[in-house]
């Protein structure tokens, strides 16, 4: 990689002129970067998990959690404050994440993923049937504050939070290549190339994908109260799974190797759709479909390959079928 | 009335129906080793066109037992037909790429799926009721049943046996349980796995389309069939486990049962009665209940 060996701090320089940038940018994409860095945050933690070689296909789980627990907190004490309220989104879905993780630990492959999957539709099942909670229709909320400001002019209140979106998704970012260099970073890569030598090792490999479980939750609860304050309100929709089927291909997207392809992609994506749902209102999912597949056939390995080279290349398993293809080709 | 024979009525009708299309999703998974998420697309893409089937079929005024045939005869070529065009024009491009891409390759099959139904049969509830009267009313020990719904249970039932009974005792199912086995050893011996793989696909696409086909006169068609079902047959797969027969019909029989008695006993947890279910299954035996666990490479 090109830029290892600066130190990833450096990252802070590109994250501050980005937010500075949106002071010149168009009412109308601020709130789709909002979007795009708030979902790029769910898809760095799925990033991050994916290091262990696990996939998990529950992120809404930890996004719900993490918007409900804000939406309910704002409504019963008038916690209106953006910080405060992406710390306690983060708080819920990691509390959550820190609970659930040792549990999920024990599974792999598949299995996690359908594990996880079937934790955020029961998460779903209970929103849909919480009466309390708006059920199906979920609820409002009020407009966030900043430091005891509040923001009357809508195009401010925007500016306001794809600023604090952009930065703490920018951190999330320059924290997360921090981590990837880490000794626990690189212990990861390790179990998910073979997690009994790890064992051997005397390292429990359980525990390391706990605590990666567990922040993947914190940044899935994060991004939760980013949701909730850009479209402010609330809905079970947050836990279903064609949400959680989103984060999971902004990271695959994405590509694995570079922090910065997490936004990137995110970004591409969130353009596609509201360009898509622009100009053709009744077959946009239609053509996200033939765009991810375009991406997917065409960029093997994500957005990310298109600038970071890894010199170290994976060696894939071969299927015999395609072996079998190519022999009765020739 | 009589409750727990009504539950265990209404558990085995819905089972029935699950277990057709949780059928297709076990036996590709077994094949191709790809959890295919469009495959509640092809449930509803299912229903559609028997839906037309049997619109076209009543407006000849055909007796329903003509609609009956005509719905599933038209799914079955329709259904063969796309999934054949899937599996040889799309998947396998795939093929070789990571677990969770081809997932992936899937979502986005569905992701079009969904507009291309909306597209071809707009976003109104459709009906195919005719059908539904073909078996009369039934009362069985004091409870009255759509005779309809009850010739369910053995339609899949033979479903089920049919598959079993092909995978088992003839030598293209004995073939393609090699290739679940062991593709590698297959291929030596001369199996030709592209062909089973596209012929699998297909047949799978065609369980489920079958399998909403069926539902097709009971249901009101609209927007948002897929995503239930898919969550549903993937909750039945995962209880059985992934790549079995036996286990589809027992998790089938299992959801049908739990969300019938929740309907009845408890209304509030029939949505997540479900998945707790297939957690509590995944905590004890993370391979399913009909899964022999398999030794790992160190």
């Amino acid at each position: 990689m090109r830029y290892a060996s600066l130190h990833p701090i450096i990252a802070i320089v590109p994250v501050i002129a980005a937010v500075t940038f949106g002071r010149v940018l168009p009412a109308w994409t601020l709130s789709l970067a909002t979007v795009a860095a708030s979902n790029a945050l769910v898809a760095l933690g799925i990033v991050i998990l994916a290091r262990t070689g696990n996939v998990s296909f529950g992120q809404g789980l930890f996004f719900a959690a993490g918007g409900y627990g804000v939406a309910l907190i704002a409504r019963a004490w008038g916690v209106t404050d953006a910080v405060v309220q992406v710390l306690l989104g983060a708080a819920c879905g990691g509390l959550l994440g820190v609970v659930v993780g040792p549990l999920i630990a024990r599974y792999s492959g598949i299995f996690f993923g359908m594990l996880t999957l079937a934790l955020s539709m029961v998460f779903y099942g209970v929103l849909v049937k919480t009466t309390v909670l708006g059920g199906s229709d979920g609820f409002n909320v009020g407009r966030p504050s900043l430091f005891g400001i509040t923001f009357a002019d809508a195009r401010e209140a925007d500016f306001v939070l794809y600023a604090l979106s952009v930065a703490t998704t920018g951190l999330a970012g320059i924290a997360a290549r921090i981590l990837f260099q880490s000794e626990f970073g690189l212990v990861s890569l390790a179990v998910r190339e073979n997690n009994l030598r790890v064992e051997y090792l005397g390292i429990s490999s359980r525990r390391v994908i706990a605590i990666n479980f567990a922040v993947a939750a914190m940044l899935a609860g994060a991004s939760g109260a980013f949701a909730l304050m850009a479209q402010r309100h609330i809905d079970p929709q947050f836990a279903y799974w064609t949400t959680s089927g989103e984060f999971v291909f902004v990271a695959v997207l994405a590509g694995y190797q570079s922090v910065v392809a997490v936004f990137v992609a995110s970004l591409v994506l969130e353009l596609v759709r509201s360009f898509s749902n622009l100009y053709m209102p009744n077959t946009w999912q239609l053509v996200l479909g033939v765009f991810l597949l375009a991406v997917i056939l065409l960029l093997p390995e994500g957005i990310g390959s298109l600038w970071s080279r890894k010199s170290r290349k994976k060696v894939a398993p071969v299927r015999v079928s395609e072996m079998a293809e190519k022999e009765a080709r020739s | 009335m009589n409750f727990p024979l009504t539950i265990i009525l209404d558990g085995l009708i819905q089972a029935s129906w699950l277990f057709v299309v949780a059928l297709g999703l076990t036996l590709v998974f077994g094949v191709l080793k790809i959890l295919n998420v469009a495959h509640g697309s092809f449930y509803a893409l299912g229903a559609y066109i028997a839906a037309t089937a049997v619109t076209i079929v009543a407006a000849h005024g055909l007796p329903p037992v003509a609609g009956f045939v005509a719905m599933l005869l038209s799914v079955a070529l329709v259904a063969s037909a796309i999934g054949l065009l899937l599996e040889r024009g799309l998947l396998k491009m795939f093929y070789g790429r990571d677990e969770v891409v081809l997932l992936l390759v899937t979502y986005a099959v569905f992701l079009i799926l969904e507009d291309v139904t909306k597209l071809v049969w707009g976003v109104n509830p459709i009906y195919a009721t005719q059908p539904y009267e073909l078996f009369g009313n039934v009362e069985f020990a004091g409870l009255y049943y759509v005779g309809y719904d009850l010739a369910l249970i053995p339609i899949s039932a033979a479903i089920g046996f049919a598959v079993w009974l092909g995978l088992n005792r003839t030598v293209i199912g004995k073939i393609v349980l090699a290739v679940i086995h062991n593709e590698e050893m297959s291929v030596s011996m001369g199996v030709r796995v592209n062909w089973v793989y596209a012929a699998a696909f297909a047949f799978g696409i065609l369980l489920a389309a079958l399998g909403g086909a069926l539902t097709a006169p009971k249901i009101s068609m609209q927007p948002g069939l897929s995503s239930d079902v898919i969550i549903l047959s993937f909750a039945i797969v995962v209880i059985g486990g992934l790549g079995s027969v036996e286990g589809a019909a027992v998790g089938a029989i299992l959801v049908g049962l739990a969300r019938a008695a929740s309907v009845h006993l408890m209304p509030q947890a029939e949505l997540f009665m479900i998945y707790v279910i297939m957690a509590a299954v995944l905590v004890f035996r993370p391979e399913g209940l009909f899964k022999r666990e398999t030794a790992r490479r160190i």
